[in-house]
This record gives structure tokens, sequence and C-alpha cells, in this order.
């Protein structure tokens, strides 16, 4: 690999662009790809494999290249600057996650409750239109409150984003679901919400709580949340 | 390629090491770290990142300074250990097939 290479990705990196590295497995000879430039067979593949985010091998015209896909991180809105928000803005940007939290209320979205975490005192509809979620984005709700979470919830539902998830009770979901469906929201659309939210694992605490949004995220990642129980299975290929 | 990895290396080139980055580029079986993952190494055998579950990982750093003195690059594959060679085998039973590059100028 060629210095310049490595300044290239790591830039690419931190302004959050695509970029997927091409590699002779026999001679070292490399390429740097930026995604949407699909003229040549190799460009096409390595399209392929920054969409479907997995690098891999393939074979053109008798050599072997290894695409090393560079994307983006992945986008964790959290709404409601609350106790449980504090450790999985933490836990998620361990997980790879560009962080962010919205909340209106400036006493909540304070620099020190969240060091080093883009905070944001917008409404969610605003703060959500200024940076859009893309499919690369998480958002989940944590507010309790109609005013702050519904707005959110409907900037989520519009978007493509992978994962929803908004914490409240199985009644305070009911609720939830009556009020966004009398703004136009099908069931099925609905259905994308996550809530009560978290993968049951009896989580307690603001940490555990947490957790188990932080594991139901990586499931819907994952595994589009395939119905399989998760928590029945174990956790880690290999 | 996540961001502590290239960061690190570029950090490592900048403070004038040389550095060889190592890469699973195909598995077999049960393998702990999927293609794509990363080890970068620096000259005094420091590295970040992992190319499998820490089984093969000072094999990995020894081939790479290698790698560095011989500004060539290297195709790795590991597989079931036999009982002598726990210490560089796969636990787990997969296979693994790992590229060490240098960075060059």
């Amino acid at each position: 690999m060629k210095q310049r290479t490595l300044q290239a990705l790591d830039d690419a990196h931190r302004e959050g662009r695509a970029v997927v590295r091409a590699v002779d497995l026999l001679s070292g000879e490399e390429a740097l790809i930026h995604p949407g430039n699909d003229s040549s067979e190799l460009e096409q593949a390595a399209g392929k494999a920054a969409r479907a985010d997995q690098s891999t091998s393939v074979e053109i015209g008798g050599r072997t290249w290894f695409l090393t896909v560079c994307n983006p991180p992945l986008d964790l809105a959290i709404v409601g600057a609350v106790h449980i928000a504090q450790p999985l803005s933490v836990m998620a940007q361990i997980a790879g996650y560009s962080v962010r939290v919205i909340d209106p209320r400036t006493a909540f979205a304070t620099a020190e409750r969240f060091p080093g975490v883009s905070l944001s005192h917008e409404w969610p509809d605003e703060a959500l239109a200024k940076a859009p979620l893309g499919t690369r984005s998480a958002l989940v709700a944590l507010t309790h409150n109609p005013k702050v979470d519904d707005p959110a919830l409907t900037a989520a539902l519009s978007s493509g984003c992978f994962y929803i998830g908004a914490l409240g009770s199985k009644k305070t979901h009911a609720g939830r679901r009556e009020r966004l469906k009398q703004r136009g929201f099908s069931d099925a659309a609905l259905d994308r919400i996550r809530g009560p939210i978290g993968l049951a694992i009896g989580a307690r605490s603001p940490a555990e709580i947490a957790v188990a949004i932080l594991a139901e995220m990586t499931w819907q990642l994952r595994m589009g949340g395939s119905e399989e129980q998760p928590a029945a299975r174990g956790t880690a290929s290999g | 390629m996540s961001d502590d990895i290239l960061t690190s290396a570029r950090q490592w080139l900048e403070a004038g090491h040389r550095v060889a980055i190592a890469t699973v580029v195909k598995t077999w079986g049960s393998a702990p770290r999927p293609a794509g993952s990363q080890l970068a190494v620096r000259d005094d055998g420091a590295f970040v990142g992992s190319v499998s579950g820490g089984c093969v990982e000072g094999a990995v750093i020894e081939e790479a300074q290698s790698v560095m003195r011989d500004e060539s690059v290297r195709k790795l594959e590991f597989g079931v250990s036999d009982e002598q060679a726990w210490a560089v085998g796969l636990a787990c039973g997969g296979r693994i097939e790992i590229f060490v590059e240098p960075v060059a100028g």
C-alpha cells in the first residue's frame, strides 16, 4: 500500500465519504475507487461491495483483486438527552457509530453530560431536515414526550434509515401508533418502529437498557431484524 | 477499514516508523473475523486491529515485520492447528487467508 493511499483512505473516513481500495493479491498493485463511478468491471464490483458493506475478493481478467470497503461511519440520532442516552452514546461510539443527540431542552443536552458527542438544541424535525437520516442511520426516540418524539419518528418513517426505536410501554406505544396513523402512516410502515425498544434481555439500569437497544440495532443492521429469536442464539460467529 | 487502524498507521508513518497492513481476504468455515478485517503493525511489533480472535496475530506480526524489511507482499494461510502448533492455528477449526503488505512511500 502506498502511503498516499493510506492518507486518502483516512481522509475519506474523516470526511464521511465511501471509498473502496482494490489490491491485486499477487503483485500488490492497487487502485482507489469512488463508488458511483461504475464504468469498468472492477469499479462495478467495488460499487456492489460498498452497497453491501462487505469487503470481498473478485476475479477479473484472470487477476484476483481484494476490495476493502471503507464506508462512512454508521449514524445514530438519539432524540432525548435523557439518562439512557448517556451510556448509549458511549457504547454506540465504541461500536462504530457517529452519534448525535437532539433535545430542545438545553438543560438536558449539555457537553458535561455528553462529552465528545454532537449536540443539537433544535426540534427533531428541524435537526433531521438539516442533517437527514440515510440508509446507514438509526433513530432512537427516548423523551416519552409526543411533542418531541413524534416529529422525530415522522422524519424517520419518511427516511430509509435501517432502525427506528421508541422508548415506552406497550400502552404508550399503542397510543403512539394511533397518533402516527392519523398522520397517514400505514400499519406496515409503523411496524418499522421497535417499541417497546430493545431486545428482551431483562435490562433494568440505563446502561443495561442501552445494551438492549444497541443489540436490537445490530440485529436489525446485520440480520434485517429477522424473526428468529436473537436472544436464544449464540451472539457471535466463530 | 476502521478509523483507528488507519489513523494509527498514518501517525506511525508520520513519526518515521515502518508499517505493514494485514487483511483477512478469505475465510472458510467458522472464522473469527470476516474478510476485510485488518491489523496494522509497526516495525517494533506494536499493533492495532485484529485478523482473528487473537490466535494467529503473533505469527502475522512476525510476517508483517519481515514484509517491511523486504518491501514485498505475502499471502498467508492459517487452518486448523495440529497439536504442536496450537499457538499459530485456529482453535475454532476455521481457515483464513491473510494478505500482508508494507506501506511504502
